[in-house]
């Protein structure tokens, strides 16, 4: 059986999957019952500075995006930090630290960008036996109109100065918490690294709009009549954060800087596909927001049967795995060719395929063949877009071939070269190099 | 008084008040909103869908199905009212099973086929409750059309022509208006007097008139209709069932089934209208199944369909005949009527003979088995009354008036649509078809004056 327990920047969990500073992870009663459902760490939500806490909105927090047969696909929200005392919150990780001391429990901290003000609040926390802080610098509303969250994510110069204080000031580890609200994430990760921090996590949540009220033309969630943006999370947010890990990953300056992947793991298979691309361990909010901490099970069991199938013994035995075949589209094979095929057995005849080619792309798929109401590809016209893969309902019924080399590609009349051959070679290319 | 299920003979009320009411509501009650959004999510949006293709009306039903999805009800209804005005009953009575959901891709996915059906009533109804009305009448052409019966083919016929322009006048032989739709249908498949309703919004296009108790043959004919109109449309339906021509058929007890359905669809009280204690029904096609199913919901304590031939050969699709066999109907195959046996002039019985195919072609075995019986009915297919017709010159093809493929009878001013005409099929779907497409023909036949 595969062992899956984890070591992020050298703090211990028996599985992978952390729940991110979120509501899930708001206070004791929560936290206490996800250990017991099995979560392998939590971050606490996020903590703010001594005094009264920030206050929340007393209407709705959240707006929803759903896929067919309303499953949630994205939410936002506009909640803030925690909304309780700092001592409530210090007092109850204490207490459940000591009672679940395999699992981890990483505290989350927001407070003003003064050295002050962490400087005072990082041996409080420390205290509480936590093991690890993670710098929220992502809050994309509210705290960022405040000159906190996200208002210091997008300046890479404030990150590496409070992830310096914070490496000056406690001997916890340090992970940075990233927005993607900005154009490069590998500016910000950099920034992370050369403060000293020991990981970065990511995604924190896409500034969003998710809908319009047609009846009072108010944005949603809507407050008396008015929203503002909101934090966008959930499934649909897996491809930004996927792209953003990768693209830490594979930058040279910050390929050794250790990754916690956020941002729409829902499932054991989203997790593995963080963590082949670098992502050391994954944090989950949304899903468990949806579903409850449950889900967990299934995280772990699932991630233990791939790996013993496809013979992984440990985590470290993908991790990463992907990171080398992430590339740049210059640098992609333009001598490899696959077409679409269709398995008839599977093919139920709704013709999905057809009038998506036809309408929007090659046409190269017929909806008759010989009088009968039949789909096939048709080799001369096909570019492998892969479009009817995408709209057809059937898994696995339609499924793009790689063409061997030596036959002939119908659509070109050309034979499929063995080898590789690139944009930069390419004789279209004005800035072509001559292949060697 | 409650009569009870075990009383002899034919006899009124016996079921208590609260079972005829729960035995005659709706089949398929109406989709919630939530079921209609979850059914519709199912809807693959087909390309040139083989349900549509499948729906004698051609009804698009990929785009009415999403535009449920999409919370767009109205523009759904829309999208139905435009191939089928009665789009509303047919959504009720259509045998889905062999139209459309036989067809959807779901069905050779899953083996469950969206409920477009039910769907269908879902917007159907929205609209009709929200009194919207999609078509209006075109400006006067000033052709006078007569449209002789009042029945799904009638209706869609008198609905479109309503449309371009033309004038509009029904004649229907009885009280009401909706033909089988009215006096025909089982009673739990349109409840709440939908059929009138139907009527009501349909005819509410203007331009359409209709004269009640006016009966081609009796008190019009076709030659003074061809005179006084520029067009005639016949949907006057099916007349009587056919006899079977056996010993002991005159016997009291012994109904014709249709008869029975035009009963107790013109009930103001199910408890009213008597039913055997044993009833037994000889057929196998739809009209069969709901004569026995309403039997038993009656009270009928025993009642079983004998049909002449297998399962395979019953007209009634096998929901259908699942439906029977839930309703505690028990269906007896191989068996063809010999002779009713009376006592004192009723009923009491009816010897069956034993029957089987010998190549090809059915056989009594000469085995012979007698089945208790106080009420027997009779639902061996309706014939089209050629004496109505007569003098008219119209040619007939297998007892149904000939048409082309317009439509247009061997008379060029007339011509005949729904169960009556050839190529009617029996299903009100095709009837309102056949009544729109040959509307479609008189038009473009006056328009050209050809
Ligand atoms: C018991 C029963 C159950 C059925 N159940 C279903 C079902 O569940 N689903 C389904 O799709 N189909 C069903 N059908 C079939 C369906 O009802 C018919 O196919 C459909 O009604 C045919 O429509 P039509 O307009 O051709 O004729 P009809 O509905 O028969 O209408 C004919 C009209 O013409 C009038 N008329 C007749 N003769 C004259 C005359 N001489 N002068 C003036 N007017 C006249 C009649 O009064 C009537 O109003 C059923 C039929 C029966 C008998
Ligand atoms: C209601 C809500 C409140 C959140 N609050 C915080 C917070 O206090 N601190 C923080 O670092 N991230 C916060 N997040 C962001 C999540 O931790 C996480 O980064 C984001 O939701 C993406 O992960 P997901 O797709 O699994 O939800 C919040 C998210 C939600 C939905
Ligand atoms: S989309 Fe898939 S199931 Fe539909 S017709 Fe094409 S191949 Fe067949
Ligand atoms: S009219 Fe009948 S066959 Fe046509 S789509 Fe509606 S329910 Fe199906
Ligand atoms: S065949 Fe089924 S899935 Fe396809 S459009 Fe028709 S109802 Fe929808």
């Amino acid at each position: 059986m595969a062992d899956i327990r984890n070591n992020f920047i050298g703090i211990k969990s028996p599985n992978p999957f952390w729940l991110a500073s979120a509501p899930p992870t708001d206070k004791e009663y929560n936290v206490r019952r996800a250990f017991e459902a099995g979560w392998g760490g939590v971050v606490w939500k996020t903590l703010g500075e001594e005094g009264p806490p920030v206050v929340n909105v007393n209407g709705p927090r959240y707006g929803a995006i759903f896929s067919g047969d309303r499953r949630l696909l994205g939410l936002n929200n506009i909640e803030l930090i925690t909304d309780r005392d700092l001592h409530v919150n210090l007092r109850e990780m204490k207490q459940v630290k000591r009672d679940y001391p395999d699992r981890a429990l990483v505290a989350s901290i927001m407070v003003p960008c003064e050295e002050q003000a962490w400087r005072k609040i990082l041996p409080l926390v420390e205290d509480t036996g936590a093991d690890g802080i993670e710098l929220n610098f992502g809050c994309p509303h509210g705290m960022s109109e405040r000159g906190m969250g996200a208002a210091v994510g997008q300046v890479p110069e404030y990150i590496e100065m409070v992830a310096r204080w914070c490496k000056q000031y406690t001997r916890m580890p340090v992970i940075v918490k990233l927005t993607p609200n900005i154009t490069d994430i590998r500016y910000p990760a950099k920034a992370a690294l050369d403060g000293g921090a020991d990981a970065v996590s990511l995604i924190n949540t896409i500034n969003s709009i998710v809908s319009v009220n047609l009846d009072n033309f108010s944005p949603e969630p809507s407050i008396d009549g008015k929203g503002s943006h909101g934090g966008y999370c959930g499934a649909a947010v897996k491809p930004i954060a996927l792209n953003m890990v990768a693209e830490i990953a594979r930058n040279p300056e910050t390929a050794d800087l250790p990754i916690s992947g956020i941002g729409g793991v829902v499932t054991w298979r989203d997790a593995a596909e963080f963590m082949a691309l670098g992502a050391g361990n994954v944090q989950v909010c949304t899903a468990a927001m949806t579903y409850g901490f449950k889900i967990v099970e299934d995280m772990i069991t699932g991630l233990k049967n791939w790996m013993d199938e496809s013979g992984h013994a440990t985590l470290d035995d993908f991790r990463g795995k992907a990171v080398a075949n992430v590339s740049d589209w210059q640098y992609l094979n333009l001598n490899y060719i696959a077409k679409a095929s269709i398995d008839q057995e599977k093919c139920i005849k709704c013709g999905r395929c057809h009038i998506a080619c036809e309408d929007t792309s090659h046409q190269a798929i017929t909806n008759s063949v010989n009088g009968e109401r039949r789909f096939e590809i048709i080799d001369k016209e096909c570019v492998g877009c892969n479009l009817c893969v995408s709209v057809c309902p059937v898994e696995n019924c339609i499924s793009m071939v790689e063409q061997q080399p030596g036959t002939v590609d119908e659509r070109t009349g050309k034979k499929v070269s063995a080898d590789y051959a690139n944009w930069t070679q390419h004789p279209n290319n004005p800035a072509a190099q001559a292949a060697e | 008084m409650v009569t009870g299920s075990n009383t002899n003979g034919i006899a009124a009320g016996r079921l208590d008040q609260q079972d005829y009411s729960e035995n005659f509501d709706d089949l398929h009650p109406p989709l919630s909103q939530h079921e209609a959004m979850v059914a519709a999510d199912r809807c693959y949006f087909c390309y040139d869908a083989p349900c549509a293709e499948a729906c004698p009306t051609t009804i698009d039903i990929p785009l009415f199905i999403r535009q449920i999805a999409t919370g767009n009800p109205i523009g759904s209804a829309e999208t139905i009212f435009s191939q089928n005005i009665l789009g509303g009953m047919c959504a009720r009575v259509c045998p889905v099973e062999t139209l459309c959901e036989e067809v959807c891709v779901r069905e050779e996915a899953e083996g469950k086929p969206v409920k477009i059906g039910e769907l269908q009533r879902y917007a159907t109804d929205m609209a009709m409750a929200q009194g919207r009305q999609f078509f209006v009448r075109g400006p006067s052409t000033g052709k006078k059309i007569a449209v002789v019966g009042a029945g799904p083919a009638g209706l869609a016929c008198a609905h479109r022509l309503a449309i371009y322009g033309h004038q509009v006048r029904i004649y229907d032989a009885r009280e009401k208006s909706g033909g089988l739709n009215e006096y025909g249908i089982a009673a739990y498949k349109s409840v709440d007097n939908f059929a009138a309703r139907e009527v009501e919004y349909v005819t509410s296009i203007g331009g359409i008139d209709i004269e009640h108790n006016k009966a081609l043959g009796s008190d019009i004919s076709l030659e003074g209709l061809s005179g006084e109109f520029d067009a005639v449309f016949l949907g006057i339906g099916l007349g009587a069932t056919g006899d079977l021509g056996i010993d002991g058929e005159d016997s009291a007890g012994v109904d014709d089934a249709i008869d029975f359905i035009e009963t107790l669809r013109q009930a103001e009280e199910y408890s009213a209208i008597p039913i055997g204690r044993k009833v037994v029904v000889i057929g196998g096609g739809m009209t069969a199944v709901d004569a026995a199913v309403q039997a038993r919901l009656l009270g009928a304590q025993d009642v079983s369909i004998c049909y002449r031939r297998g399962k395979g050969q019953m007209a009634a699709s096998e929901y259908e005949q699942d439906l029977a066999a839930s309703n505690g109907v028990t269906i007896r195959h191989w068996l063809q009527p010999g002779k009713i046996i009376a006592e004192g002039g009723k009923v009491s019985g009816i010897e069956f003979e034993y029957t089987a195919f010998d190549n090809d072609r059915l056989k009594g075995t000469g085995e012979t088995t007698i089945i208790p019986a106080d009420q027997v009915f009779k639902a061996i297919g309706q014939k089209l009354d050629i004496a109505k017709l007569e003098g008219s010159g119209l040619k007939t093809n297998s007892g149904r008036i000939a048409i082309d493929e317009n439509g247009q009878t061997s008379n060029p001013k007339v011509w005949a649509g729904g169960d009556c005409a050839e190529g009617g099929d029996d299903l009100t779907v095709s009837a309102v078809a056949m009544g729109r497409d040959a509307a479609e023909n008189i038009n473009l036949k006056l328009a050209t004056g050809a």
